[in-house]
């Protein structure tokens, strides 16, 4: 399975569209992708998790270095449409508590 | 190899001038075999070509000049082809020497991390864990105080593979250093936290469980950093119940706190502690629900603790065709009277 990441770059903020699984072996890919927003200053990022079926911990692992970046760069990043199982895994890890985290609900989010 | 070449000269040329006069297969067939010592041998692809030209001017000397060219072209050609093998032989040659390298360092975790499972007044204990690959990131650790107190440490690296196994010699190692009777559980995994914010890479990160089982009073005490909840089975009710406190995974923050919450244990009853190689398991793409294990619990319930994992574990193993994706823990504690 595969991981498309897409980046759309506008002044201050960025989007990224993410599609497919984030596992072991799409992480690289993501995390050079999202790192270097987050080192960006005052970079506002969101991430959109509509498309992503499946996140093992490794991509977990991703979305850690990118919070520490931000705190180090002054950026900050938000991410959005986390459906149920994902959800869970930033919630259990104790993570929703110290980042911008959103599960999708239906008919619009929370 | 020459040796090789010379001694399969004859055999090629009498296969090749009886396939060239009366197109048998049994020719095909034996010059396929012959093909498969050579690559036993490492002869490369262009000495094949070479073989070939000898083998054709001395079956026609008078041979088509043209032809004779051609064929001093395709071993050009072919030279490429060589390096190329020559190379993924080396590589092979890379791979199994640190396959090799891999296991001794496999090994040594096994004796570094090793733990017993200690004799606990009235408490039966069962463990199982298994590594999805050579290096098992997931870590159990079982201390015994002087009082008969159990400790009990279970915890998942996030960032799999060697660093990871390497870096639970450093939690094991803290742990052992800490007057460990007269911590609280939420405050060893405040000190690991520290320990671990320190020393890791900002992509590692650690789920664990710490938990105190103290004989005398039938408590048990624990603290979560962000690990998967643990279950409680109430053996007079015949339920299951989420055990578990919150707190964040360590590594990530340098001042993370943690809480403590207890449990008192009767005849019978069971937690369950879980890695999340257990819930992660994938039958053919649907996730393992939870309430599928506790089921299974509930029908070994009256099982040795050890039985009891055993039986789910070889159960999941059977679902995903005994190749796990994941590391798989679960230990059961049980309080026998």
């Amino acid at each position: 399975m595969n991981l498309t990441v897409n980046v759309e770059q506008n002044k201050a903020r960025a989007f990224v569209k993410l599609t497919g699984e984030i596992d072991v072996y799409t992480a690289p890919n993501l995390k050079e992708k999202l790192l270097p927003l987050t080192k960006i200053q005052n970079q506002v990022i969101e991430v959109d998790f509509s498309g992503v079926s499946y996140m093992d911990s490794t991509g977990l692992g991703v979305f850690v270095s990118a919070l520490k970046s931000t705190k180090e760069n002054s950026s900050s990043m938000r991410l959005v449409h986390l459906d149920e199982r994902i959800y869970r895994v930033f919630r259990i890890t104790g993570l929703i508590e110290i980042m911008d985290v959103h599960r999708a609900i239906k008919g619009g989010e929370e | 190899m020459d040796k090789v070449l010379n001694k399969n000269l004859e055999e090629y040329k009498e296969l090749l001038k009886n396939f060239i006069n009366t197109q048998d297969e049994r020719s095909l067939y034996k010059v396929e075999r012959m093909s498969k010592s050579f690559i036993r041998n490492s002869v490369l692809p262009e000495e094949i070509v070479n073989l070939h030209i000898q083998a054709m001017d001395e079956l026609y000397p008078d041979i088509a000049n043209s032809f004779h060219h051609s064929m001093n072209f395709l071993l050009e050609a072919m030279i490429s082809y060589g390096l190329a093998h020559q190379e993924f032989q080396l590589l092979r040659e890379q791979q199994i020497a640190l396959k090799s390298e891999i296991s001794i360092a496999a090994r040594m975790q096994e004796t570094l991390l090793g733990t017993e499972k200690p004799n606990i007044d009235g408490l039966d204990i069962g463990v199982v864990s298994v590594p999805a690959h050579q290096m098992n990131g997931d870590y159990y650790h079982f201390l015994k105080g002087n009082d008969g107190m159990l400790g009990l440490a279970i915890a998942d690296v996030i960032g799999k593979g060697i660093p990871a196994a390497l870096c639970m010699s450093m939690i094991k190692y803290s742990i052992d250093s800490y007057p460990e009777e007269s911590m609280r559980t939420n405050v060893i995994l405040e000190s690991l936290n520290r320990v671990v914010e320190r020393n890791v890479e900002s992509n590692m990160f650690i789920t664990m469980i710490y938990a105190q089982y103290f004989p005398d009073e039938s408590i048990l005490r624990y603290s979560f950093a962000g690990h998967e909840p643990a279950y409680y089975f109430n053996a007079m009710k015949n339920t299951f119940e989420e055990v578990n406190t919150k707190g964040l995974v360590l590594g990530v923050l340098p001042n993370a706190t943690y809480s403590q919450k207890e449990l008192e244990l009767e005849k019978d009853d069971m937690v369950i502690f879980l890695t999340d190689g257990v819930t992660e398991c994938r039958d053919d793409g649907r996730f393992i629900k939870i309430q599928e294990v506790l089921n299974l619990i509930e029908q070994y319930k009256h099982l040795p603790a050890q039985d009891i994992v055993d039986r789910v574990f070889k159960y999941f193993e059977k679902l995903q065709d005994f190749t796990l994706r994941d590391d798989f823990t679960m230990i059961i504690l049980k309080k026998e009277v």
